[in-house]
């Protein structure tokens, strides 16, 4: 028997080389005769171009070219949609207004690209920038969410009607009865704000065009490289095998990387064809804070129906979502949040009504997490006032509502970004719960550690909460699988990696099927000439979706390998195993072909070729899951605050999680450690924040406050629930955001009970010592 | 046009003559002159840590130098630990304890580590999270490399 590789830590494949620093990062590409890009930016938020003046900046030498709109032709429209719009749910309104490449007439964020200039060297192409005079009429900003939608508010989009991007309502059950019935309603006003991915390669892009060969190369750290190459031939009319991205290893992704068709994309495959030169471009950091997308602002109004034993009756959330200046990538985030509002509790009415709303700010696409944690944040806060209201204790009003282990599957009766009505595959939610009280010793924290600390006059305060997450949604991904004439494994797959072990968990995948060890699987991720179908990494969907095609064509390969062993060995393909890179009789294992040799038998050079045969040992296969695996967890916290300081010292974090199977536990505790940190970072340290003009404050590291070591938790005790997901053969689940949802609602809920003695609510998240000292103030009544 | 000036560094052992404008920033001078592109960049102002390398045996942030500045100096990049098949104990400590992800910030993180396992042979963890405190890393949340750190230095002390 081979020994299993599946479900197990393995250390990385790719870990010698990223070690090394003989990795291959997008800035490390350098080209003979390769060009640098360089964009000029709007400085003002909205505002009227009315002309533009190139001339000096052309003038200096090393200057290729500098570029405005009107260099661009037709190319200056609006982009395509990234993400379908939400024409799945019934009564739903939108209006799609798409990035635009450069700004013609009107500017709508600050950091928009007026200029592009092409030149020489990088720093050329940036002193240029300074040499360039586009004259502005400034325009009132739209910053505020609710005001924005007011009559009389400045335009966004001025052949618009109004800021309003899109209109959803979802309901199920009836929540004006849910209320009439309950013993008490409540009702809160809540805020998250804005957060940056931050990955911490920047985004970046080089282009080569081979006019002899008529082919474009493209190297890009994008989570989505298929949309890349076909976005690009679409526009280019070429053909898309005339287009090949690559992306090299990434630096972290986060979400924003999934966007093609900006600016910088759509620019410079243009250029690089006209000047037949190579581009490139990196972005700096400052720029990464403008022009790369980011996520998070919503304003909630909520309110929770209950009985007086805590028991949930209804729900209704009416959110206004900041979109952004424009909508490309349509509703995927707000829907995620109504999606995640109630998912893990049993709440027979629930009423959500999403406003969206065009800002004069940075695009809004998803971060990781995205939109789940506002859902999340909106639903523990709104029990904590509820428990607070009826005295109860938070973890016990919790238990009461979860969704039972004998539940599932369970319809959830709202549309999710995938735009299939959410169902609950698996899930064990009181499990989690228990396991966390017992993990953190809740009761004894309740009864003598915290009691003891505040006779102490020392403020420690715990929070609890519970979550879901949405992943592993459609459509489908691929994989091609083939085994080489060196008895090692190829599999090639559509989706990109930028960090999270692909290389690895793919390879044991694959492995585990085949008997070869899993080093000698070499995984291909996110390089269009090498696998050309798929949808991309998002929606922690990457195991999950790609890892299940991968584990199907594993097994065709397995019984192509299987059948040819059977004719030459002479033996049944049932009497027949594959174990460290051979095809072996199971009782005989003299009797054996290596896998490297099948493979060349299994690609004849003279003779016949029976019909039906397919050459090599290789397989495609595809998977498309009926809708998303829900993975689910609950993480507790205990807070230490300085009263004086309003300084939190997180002195313990427990977090129990099931994401399934876990292909590699090592890796899935590594997600979970980085999806905690953003949280943290979520929590009190990150934000981005424009002023009401929407100038951005927050553009560098000493603005934009990034989660450090001694940030952290001494350590994150993690626990897992383990309950395969019964949409795959492999029972697996993503991971890849859980960290990041549950964090600010459960830090803020133990930061308000650290602070029990003051009586302060504090409902939004993205808080500063300062923040937490003003909300004080105000409940002191000071 | 601007002057060059010509300036003398020996990184990794080997040493190099070359021709550069005055504001040539140090990182950008190693990463595209002399392409030991390991040394990443991830802020270019100060910050992150990730363009970290050791200069006259100290570690310094390279994105905030200039590469005349490193006339008649000595520099050490990630290239100079070990190679893939002959990691440096460090770089074994950090794979064996799943101590990053992406591998952007890694290298500097070792550059910083190995002036600072250096000086302090058998650090706490307090210790351990002041010292990598300037090293941003978006990717693991810092507990594996803590351990990593930790694992180092008792590799490190039995190969010394
Ligand atoms: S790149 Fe030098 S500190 Fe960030
Ligand atoms: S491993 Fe990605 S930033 Fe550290």
């Amino acid at each position: 028997m081979a020994e299993r590789v599946f479900h197990k830590s393995i250390l990385r494949n790719e870990d010698p080389q990223i070690l090394a620093g003989k990795a291959q990062y997008l800035d490390d590409i350098e080209i003979p005769g390769m060009l640098y890009a360089a964009f000029k930016r709007s400085d003002y938020a909205h505002a009227r171009l009315k002309s533009i003046d190139v001339s000096e900046a052309k003038a200096l030498p090393g200057v290729i070219g500098v570029y405005t709109a009107e260099d661009f032709g037709d190319l200056v429209k609006p982009g395509p949609l990234q993400v379908p719009p939400p024409t799945a749910i019934k009564g739903a309104t939108y209006a799609s207004r798409t990035i635009m490449p450069i700004v013609k007439d009107k500017v709508r964020y600050s950091g928009e690209p007026v200029a592009v200039v092409i030149a020489e060297s990088r720093y050329i192409a940036e002193d240029a920038c300074d040499f360039i005079y586009p004259e502005f009429e400034p325009l009132d900003a739209v910053i505020d969410l609710e005001k924005a939608l007011q009559p009389g508010a400045p335009l966004v989009h001025e052949d618009l009607p109004s800021n309003e991007a899109a209109h959803v309502i979802q309901e199920r059950g009836n929540y004006p009865e849910a209320a009439a019935n309950a013993d008490i309603v409540i009702k809160k006003k809540i805020y998250m704000d804005r957060v940056a991915a931050v990955a911490l390669e920047n985004r970046g892009i080089v282009v080569n065009w081979d006019d002899k060969a008529q082919m474009m190369t493209i190297w890009c750290g994008t989570q989505s490289p298929i949309t890349l190459r076909n976005a690009t031939a679409t526009r280019m009319g070429l053909f898309e095998n005339q287009v090949r991205v690559i992306t090299p290893f990434t630096g972290g992704g986060f979400g924003p990387k999934i966007n093609t068709s900006m600016p910088d994309d759509v620019l410079l495959t243009e250029l690089a064809v006209r000047l037949n030169r190579p581009i490139k471009w990196y972005e700096d950091r400052r720029e990464n804070f403008l022009a790369t997308t980011s996520e998070r602002d919503q304003v909630h109004y909520a309110e929770i129906a209950l009985t007086k034993e805590g028991k949930i009756l209804g729900f209704k959330d009416v959110f206004y979502h900041n979109s952004g200046a424009y909508d490309s990538y349509m509703m995927t985030v707000p829907l995620n949040t109504q999606t995640h509002t109630v998912s893990n509790y049993n709440i027979p009415s629930f009423y959500t009504e999403i406003f969206m709303v065009f800002t004069n700010e940075m695009v809004v696409t998803p971060v990781r997490g995205a939109g789940r944690p506002q859902g999340v944040f909106v639903m523990e806060r709104m029990i904590d006032a509820a428990a607070r209201e009826l005295k109860m204790d938070v973890a016990e009003i919790r238990r009461i509502n979860l969704i039972q282990p004998d539940a599932y599957p369970v319809s959830t009766g709202i549309i999710g970004q995938d735009f299939v009505e959410g169902v609950l595959d698996s899930g064990d939610y009181p499990t989690a719960l228990a396991k966390v009280m017992e993990m953190i010793d809740y009761k004894k924290f309740r009864e003598e550690i915290q009691p003891k600390a505040r006779a102490e006059g020392r403020h420690l305060g715990i929070g609890i909460c519970t979550f879901t997450e949405g992943t592993g949604v459609g459509p489908y991904e691929g994989a091609k699988i083939t085994v080489g004439g060196n008895g090692k494994v190829s599999v090639a797959t559509g989706v990109a990696t930028q960090g999270q072990a692909h290389y690895t968990s793919f390879a044991q995948i694959a492995a585990e099927q085949l008997g070869v060890e899993v080093k000698d699987v070499k995984v291909i991720t996110g390089d269009t000439g090498a696998f050309a179908w798929g949808a991309g990494t998002f929606a922690s969907r990457g195991a999950t979706v790609a890892g299940t095609a991968i584990h199907l064509a594993a097994v065709k390969v397995k019984n192509k390998a299987l059948k040819l062993a059977s004719q030459i060995l002479e033996t049944p393909e049932s009497e027949l195993e594959l174990v460290g890179g051979f095809v072996q009789v199971a009782d005989l294992p003299d009797k054996k072909i290596s896998l490297g040799d099948l493979a060349s038998k299994a690609n004849p050079m003279r003779g016949t070729f029976p019909p039906g045969a397919e050459p090599g040992l290789e397989a495609v296969a595809y998977y498309g899951p009926p809708y998303g695996a829900t993975g689910a967890g609950c993480m507790a916290m205990i807070l230490d605050v300085d009263a004086e300081t309003m300084k939190p010292k997180i002195e313990r974090l427990v977090m129990v999680h099931d994401c399934g199977i876990p292909i590699n536990p090592m890796v899935v505790e590594g997600q979970v450690h980085g999806g905690v940190q953003m949280g943290i970072g979520n929590a009190f340290f990150e934000k981005v924040f424009y002023d009401e003009t929407g100038q951005l404050l927050t553009a560098s590291f000493m603005d934009y406050l990034f989660p450090q070591a001694t940030d952290m938790p001494p350590k994150m005790e993690l626990g897992h629930t383990e309950i395969p997901s019964p949409l795959n053969p492999l029972g697996i689940k993503g991971v890849g955001e859980a960290g990041a949802i549950p964090t600010p609602a459960v830090f803020t809920q133990a930061l308000e009970d650290a602070l029990f003695d003051t009586g302060v609510e504090i409902m939004e998240s993205n808080l500063s010592p300062s923040k937490v000292y003003t909300y004080v103030q105000k409940a002191k009544g000071a | 046009m601007t002057q060059l000036v010509k300036i003398n560094v020996t990184v990794n052992g080997v040493s190099y003559e070359r021709e550069v404008e005055p504001r040539l920033l140090l990182s950008d001078f190693i990463r595209h002159d002399l392409k030991l592109t390991g040394t990443h960049v991830g802020c270019e102002h100060g910050l992150c840590g990730a363009c970290t390398i050791l200069f006259d045996g100290e570690s310094v942030r390279s994105c905030i130098m200039f590469a005349v500045m490193a006339d008649r100096h000595t520099i050490e990049t990630v290239e100079s630990l070990g190679t893939p098949d002959h990691l440096h104990p460090l770089q074994e400590a950090f794979m064996e304890k799943h101590a990053l992800q992406c591998g952007f910030c890694t290298p500097g993180f070792l550059m910083t580590l190995v002036d600072y396992l250096g000086d302090n042979k058998n650090p706490t963890d307090e210790e351990i999270r002041e010292a990598i405190d300037g090293n941003f890393c978006r990717c693991t949340g810092y507990e594996n490399i803590v351990e990593a750190v930790r694992l180092a230095a008792k590799k490190m002390a039995a190969h010394s």
